[in-house]
C-alpha cells in the first residue's frame, strides 16, 4: 500500500496514457463515450421497451436504460481492460519495476473519464424529463465508488490469472456477455419473481446497478440488497488483492 | 567509503517449459482429475545464477562482462527488482533505477513531449522533477523540432536519442545499465559516455553491461566477469577485460567439444579428431567478430586408406536453420586418397559474414558422391561476437537476421 502510494503518479501517467491514446486520431474523440451508451438505449427502448413490452417501473425507458447502461458500460470495460493490463503491458513489466497492481489500477481510472462525461449526458436527459437532479449527484459518486472497487476486485484477479493461464482472454468477454443478461441491465429486478430474488444477491453487481438507476429515477434504495452488494465486493477485492500479491513475484518470468 | 549496494549468494533457477506447459488452465485441470494426490513432479530446472555475491561502493562504476546467456541480464533483472532471486537477496541504498532498454513503455501515438513525461514517469521520475529538467531532455536527444510530433514518425535513431536523453536525466544513486551503447552513431554515443561520466563524478553507483570491452575499459573502474551464472573474477576492469579475452584464446578451438564418436554417423574408417579456429594470420585465435577473418583447421585420423574421401561441413544457425553447406569437391578439388594416420583441411574465410550468435558447425566426411558416409553429426559450436562491420559505430546484432553481406550506400538526386 504504502509502495502504491509512492507510485501514484504513475497511476496517474498510465490513466492518462489511455485516455490520451483512446481517443487520438479519431474524428469524434471524446464523444465516443456517449455515443456507446446512447444509441444502446436508443435500440433498448425501441425493441425492449416498445415492442418486447418489458415493464421498465415506471420509469421513461430513455432514464431506465440509460442509468444502468453507464455503470454497467465502466464495468465490462474496465474488468476487461485490466484484465488484459497485465499481459499488454509486457514489455513494461519486464524492464522496469512498479508495483504491479498499478496496472488494473491505471485500467480503472482510465474508464472514469467516460464514466463522468456519459454521466453529463444522463443530466441532461433527466432534466428533459423533468427528474430533479440535485443531491442524486452525491450518491451517484458514491456508487461510482463502489462500482470502482468491485470493478478493480474483478479485473486484478483476472489480470493476475491471465499472466499464467492465457484462457483468460478467451473467458472473459464471454463472461462479461453472461454478466449481462444477469444482472437489471435490460430488464428490472422486479421482473424477478419475489422467491428466486435472493439468488440475484449472489451478483453484486446486480443491486449496485439498480440503485445506479434508483437513483436516476428518483426513487429509494434498497439498502439491504446494496448492503450484501458492498459486503460481497469487499470480500472480492480483498481476496484478489492477496491473490495478486501471491503471483506478483513470478509474473515477469511468467507474462 | 559507504556501500551502495550488496549482493549477497544471488541465485536464480527457472524451470524449463513451465511456462508453455502450466499454461493452459486445462492442462492443469486434466492433471488434476488423473491423479488428485499428485505431488508436482520434479520438472527440469537451471540456474541462471548461482551464488553470486559482491558489493559495491558509492561512486564506483563497475562493468559486468561475460558471453551470451552467462546470467548477466538475469542478474540486472533481479538488481532492478523486475523478477526475484531464487534464494540470496539483493540490497540496494537509495534510489535504483535501471535502463534495460531505452525508450521502454513510449507509446506511438503519442507525441515527444508527452513520451518523455510517461518514460520519465516509468522510470521513477516524479512530474516536478521531469517538468524541471524539461528542457534539459529536450536539448540533448536533439529532436527539438519534433517534440509535438507522434513518435511514430520518428526514426529509431529519434526515439533512441529521446529514451537516453530521459534516462541520463535521472539521478538515481545506483544506475543500471544494459547494453544501450550499442546502438546510435558515434556522436551521440560520445555523449552517452560523458553522461555517465558525469554520474560517476556526481558519486552514483554505475552497473553496466556491455559486450563493447573498449567501453567499459573506458569507464569502467571495476569489472564483474559472469560465467556460467557464476562470479569468476571480481577485479580492475582492465584485469579482468585481459583475462576475459584471454579465456576465449585458452580454449583450443571447440576441437575438444566435437560431439562423441558414439553420437557420430558413418562407418569410422576416417573420423575428425578436432576443429581448430585460427586467425588468418595462422595465430590462435582469441574470439571472432563478425566481418572478421578465419581458418577452420579439419583436423582428421584414419585408420586405413581412403580412396577418394570428400570433406565437408554444414553451418546451422542457433534456431538449427542451414545457413551454408560446403565441400572441397565444389572447390573443383580432388584429393586421390589419404594415407593412415592424421592430417588436416584448412578452410580459410576472408569475411565472416554472420550477424553475432551461436551457430552449430556439422562435419562430414563420405566417399566420392556421398557414399560411404565415414563420418557424420560431427557437431562442433561457433560463437561469433558483435562488431561493427560497416564502421558507423553501431554494432551488428542478432536482430538484423542470420548473415550480412558487404555493400555501400550512395545517394542522389533523381
Amino acid at each position: 500500500m504504502q509502495d502504491l502510494w509512492d507510485f501514484r503518479e504513475l497511476v496517474y501517467f498510465l490513466a492518462w496514457r489511455d485516455i490520451k491514446v483512446r481517443y487520438k486520431q479519431t474524428a469524434f474523440g471524446l464523444l465516443w463515450a456517449v455515443m456507446q451508451p446512447l444509441f444502446t438505449m436508443a435500440i433498448f427502448t425501441i425493441f425492449f421497451a416498445r415492442m418486447a413490452k418489458i415493464p421498465t417501473d415506471g420509469i421513461p425507458g430513455p432514464i431506465f436504460y440509460f442509468s444502468a447502461l453507464v455503470p454497467w458500460i465502466y464495468f465490462s470495460t474496465t474488468v476487461s481492460n485490466a484484465g488484459m493490463s497485465l499481459v499488454s503491458n509486457s514489455t513494461l513489466l519486464t524492464k522496469i519495476y512498479f508495483p504491479r497492481i498499478i496496472l488494473p489500477a491505471a485500467a480503472a481510472l482510465g474508464t472514469v473519464v467516460d464514466f463522468f462525461v456519459s454521466s453529463l449526458l444522463l443530466i441532461g436527459i433527466m432534466v428533459y424529463y423533468g427528474v430533479p437532479v440535485g443531491s442524486s449527484l452525491l450518491l451517484w459518486g458514491l456508487l461510482l465508488v463502489l462500482l470502482m472497487l468491485l470493478a478493480l476486485g474483478l479485473g486484478t484477479f483476472f489480470a493476475a490469472l491471465n499472466v499464467r493461464y492465457r484462457d483468460v482472454k478467451y473467458a472473459l468477454p464471454f463472461f462479461i456477455q453472461l454478466l449481462l443478461f444477469v444482472t437489471p441491465i435490460i430488464y428490472p429486478t422486479s421482473l424477478v419473481p419475489e422467491r428466486y430474488r435472493w439468488l440475484l444477491s449472489f451478483n453484486p453487481l446486480g443491486a449496485l446497478i439498480e440503485s445506479f438507476r434508483r437513483v436516476a429515477a428518483r426513487e429509494s434504495l434498497d439498502w439491504h440488497a446494496l448492503g450484501i452488494s458492498v459486503l460481497i465486493t469487499v470480500t472480492v477485492l480483498i481476496a484478489s488483492v492477496v491473490y495478486f500479491r501471491s503471483t506478483e513475484k513470478a509474473m515477469a518470468d511468467l507474462v | 567509503m559507504t556501500r551502495s549496494l550488496e549482493v549477497n549468494r544471488l541465485s536464480k533457477r527457472y524451470t524449463l517449459g513451465a511456462s508453455q506447459r502450466d499454461q493452459m488452465l486445462r492442462e492443469r485441470l486434466i492433471g488434476f482429475l488423473k491423479k488428485p494426490f499428485r505431488r508436482k513432479s520434479a520438472q527440469e530446472s537451471i540456474w541462471a545464477l548461482r551464488d553470486v555475491s559482491f558489493t559495491a561502493e558509492v561512486g564506483e562504476v563497475i562493468g559486468i562482462i561475460g558471453r551470451n546467456g552467462a546470467g548477466k541480464s538475469t542478474l540486472l533483472k533481479i538488481l532492478s527488482r523486475v523478477t526475484y532471486p531464487t534464494s540470496g537477496s539483493a540490497r540496494a541504498n537509495g534510489r535504483v533505477a535501471s535502463l534495460l532498454e531505452v525508450g521502454t513503455g513510449f507509446h506511438d501515438e503519442l507525441t515527444g513531449r508527452e513520451n518523455i513525461y510517461l518514460n520519465g514517469s516509468i522510470l521513477g521520475m516524479k512530474r516536478r522533477e521531469i517538468e524541471q529538467r524539461f528542457d534539459a531532455i529536450v536539448d540533448f536527444s536533439g529532436v527539438e523540432q519534433f517534440i509535438d510530433t507522434p513518435i511514430k514518425r520518428y526514426s529509431s535513431g529519434m526515439r533512441l536519442r529521446l529514451g537516453f536523453a530521459v534516462a541520463a536525466h535521472l539521478e538515481p544513486d545506483v544506475l543500471i545499465v544494459d547494453e544501450v551503447l550499442a546502438v546510435g552513431d558515434a556522436g551521440f554515443q560520445k555523449k552517452c559516455l560523458n553522461a555517465m561520466e558525469g554520474l560517476r563524478n556526481s558519486g552514483r553507483t554505475v552497473l553496466f553491461v556491455s559486450h563493447n570491452l573498449a567501453a567499459v575499459e573506458n569507464l569502467c573502474s571495476r569489472g564483474i566477469w559472469i560465467d556460467g551464472g557464476q562470479l569468476r573474477m571480481d577485479a580492475p576492469a582492465k584485469e579482468v577485460i585481459a583475462a576475459y579475452m584471454g579465456s576465449f584464446a585458452g580454449e583450443r578451438a571447440p576441437g575438444s567439444n566435437l560431439s562423441a564418436s558414439g553420437d557420430r554417423l558413418g562407418t569410422g574408417e576416417i573420423r575428425y579428431t578436432r576443429l581448430e579456429y585460427l586467425n588468418p594470420d595462422g595465430s590462435p585465435y582469441a574470439m571472432t567478430r563478425s566481418g572478421d577473418g578465419l581458418i577452420m583447421r579439419l583436423h582428421f585420423h584414419a585408420k586405413a586408406s581412403i580412396r577418394d574421401p570428400s570433406f565437408g561441413f554444414q553451418l546451422y544457425s542457433s534456431m538449427g536453420t542451414l545457413i551454408t553447406e560446403v565441400g572441397h569437391w565444389l572447390h573443383g578439388m580432388h584429393i586421390p586418397k589419404v594415407e593412415p594416420g592424421d592430417g588436416y583441411l584448412d578452410v580459410e574465410i576472408d569475411s565472416l559474414n554472420l550477424v553475432p550468435g551461436s551457430y552449430a558447425v556439422s562435419l562430414w566426411i563420405t566417399g566420392a558422391g556421398g557414399k560411404p558416409v565415414y563420418d557424420g553429426d560431427v557437431r562442433a559450436a561457433l560463437e561469433v561476437e558483435a562488431a561493427d562491420v560497416y564502421r558507423s559505430g553501431r554494432l551488428l546484432s542478432s536482430r538484423y537476421g542470420l548473415v550480412y553481406f558487404p555493400q555501400r550506400w550512395k545517394y542522389a538526386k533523381a
